[in-house]
């Protein structure tokens, strides 16, 4: 494939983005916790994914000789997924702008498009550790919502954070059936 | 090459990354907002805003004329079938505990509404009546304006959002503003005997 021809997807990434800056998107995907947690953030995310291929190649390139094996992707990935996994955080992106801001701009930007890029670049080991640590990581936080008799977010309802947990069990699941479907029967590059 | 400088970039980016995870949950204690509130009160307690608030039997007072007495806040609606009630049972319950105090005028409870529209003094007075509670020592109050209601919830830390049953949830706790009106306690609900206990506490000193 061309670098023209990856085009689309960067284009359809940013339509993406300022579709969700909408206030009334952002109304809808932030009056729930469900919403916010598991739609509003994931397709944050998925921009900066998107947008890797809009990325030069001698950028690409350059940043690469810090990032051998994705290493560097899956460190930064990591702690900014951590930060909006605090409770805390959820709350105050919904109360205060400059939480607000920093969710736009850090869930694409720190952490789909180093994901993006160093994706290309992760070996067997270090994809199969990053994602056996999200599909944990589902299982944990779908665990702690579903059990936690209090409220862990003033700004949501008990029953949304016990959907929200429901929810990331079944995600958990079903990216765990994903990659135990590529391991039995998928094609690995030989690298 | 590539690994050290992979090493050296992954170690940078750790290195900020628990600098800034270390500062949003206090050094690991607050992870929730409701935690947090908590912690920043007792660290750094925010003086309690200038409002006007009227009380159940229809009198206008101040916030801040309740400077030099104890007062022990919670906020309500008297609408509310979930945690106001436990709030109301347990004001009441603090009225008897802590009768002494309350008749000497050291202390004072508050039940603020954040419901203003619909809680006129005659509500506020039937509220504080459902629980066997007495006018003494207890105001049941409205703010005036949608602007103090605001600045009240802001202060306290309160968050207000509409249930599925056309009412509301919100933090319920008990809040403590001292002599010098200061907010400078935040405890949980449902405990009366512990919030007494911290009363006689800070009445003793």
């Amino acid at each position: 494939m061309t670098a023209r021809g990856q085009r689309p997807l960067p284009a359809l990434a940013a339509l993406l983005f300022v579709a969700m800056l909408l206030p009334p998107a952002r109304q809808w995907l932030e009056g729930s916790m469900t919403l916010q947690m598991l739609v509003q953030i994931p397709l944050l995310v998925g921009v900066g994914y998107l947008l890797a291929p809009a990325i030069p190649q001698r950028i690409d390139a350059y940043l690469a000789r810090w990032n051998h094996g994705g290493i560097t992707s899956v460190v930064l990935a990591s702690l900014v997924g951590l930060f909006w996994m605090l409770p805390r955080s959820l709350d105050a992106a919904v109360t205060e702008p400059w939480m607000a801001i920093a969710k736009f701009v850090s869930l694409p930007l720190l952490l789909g498009l180093p994901l993006g890029l160093g994706w290309p670049r992760m070996g067997f080991v270090v994809r199969g550790v990053f994602l056996l640590e999200l599909i944990a990581t589902f299982f944990r936080l779908g665990w702690l919502y579903l059990v936690s008799p209090v409220r862990l977010c003033n700004n949501f309802l008990l029953d949304d954070q016990q959907r929200s947990g429901e929810y990331m069990l079944v995600i958990g699941g079903l990216i765990f059936v994903g990659v135990a479907a590529k391991l039995l029967w998928g094609r690995f590059d030989q690298s | 090459m590539p690994i050290l400088r992979t090493l050296l970039a992954s170690a940078l980016i750790l290195a900020i990354g628990g600098a800034v995870l270390t500062a949003a949950t206090d050094g690991f204690h607050a992870f929730t907002s409701e935690t947090a509130r908590r912690l920043d009160v007792q660290r750094d307690p925010p003086p309690v805003p200038t409002v006007a608030l009227e009380t159940q039997s229809g009198t206008l007072i101040n916030l801040t004329s309740l400077r030099g007495r104890w007062v022990v806040v919670d906020f309500i609606y008297t609408r509310c079938l979930t945690w106001c009630l436990a709030l109301g049972g347990e004001f009441a319950q603090l009225q008897d505990q802590l009768a002494g105090p309350l008749a000497d005028g050291k202390l004072v409870l508050l039940s603020i509404s954040f419901d203003p529209a619909h809680d006129t003094p005659l509500q506020l007075g039937a509220y504080q009546q459902r629980f066997g509670g007495h006018a003494d020592g207890w105001i049941a109050a409205r703010p005036t304006r949608d602007a103090d209601l605001r600045q009240l919830l802001r202060t306290f830390g309160v968050t207000v959002v509409p249930d599925t049953m056309g009412g509301y949830v919100h933090n319920a706790a008990i809040q403590i503003v001292d002599p010098q009106g200061r907010l400078v306690q935040i405890v949980d609900a449902g405990n009366p005997q512990a919030v007494a206990q911290i009363m006689r506490q800070h009445l003793a000193r």
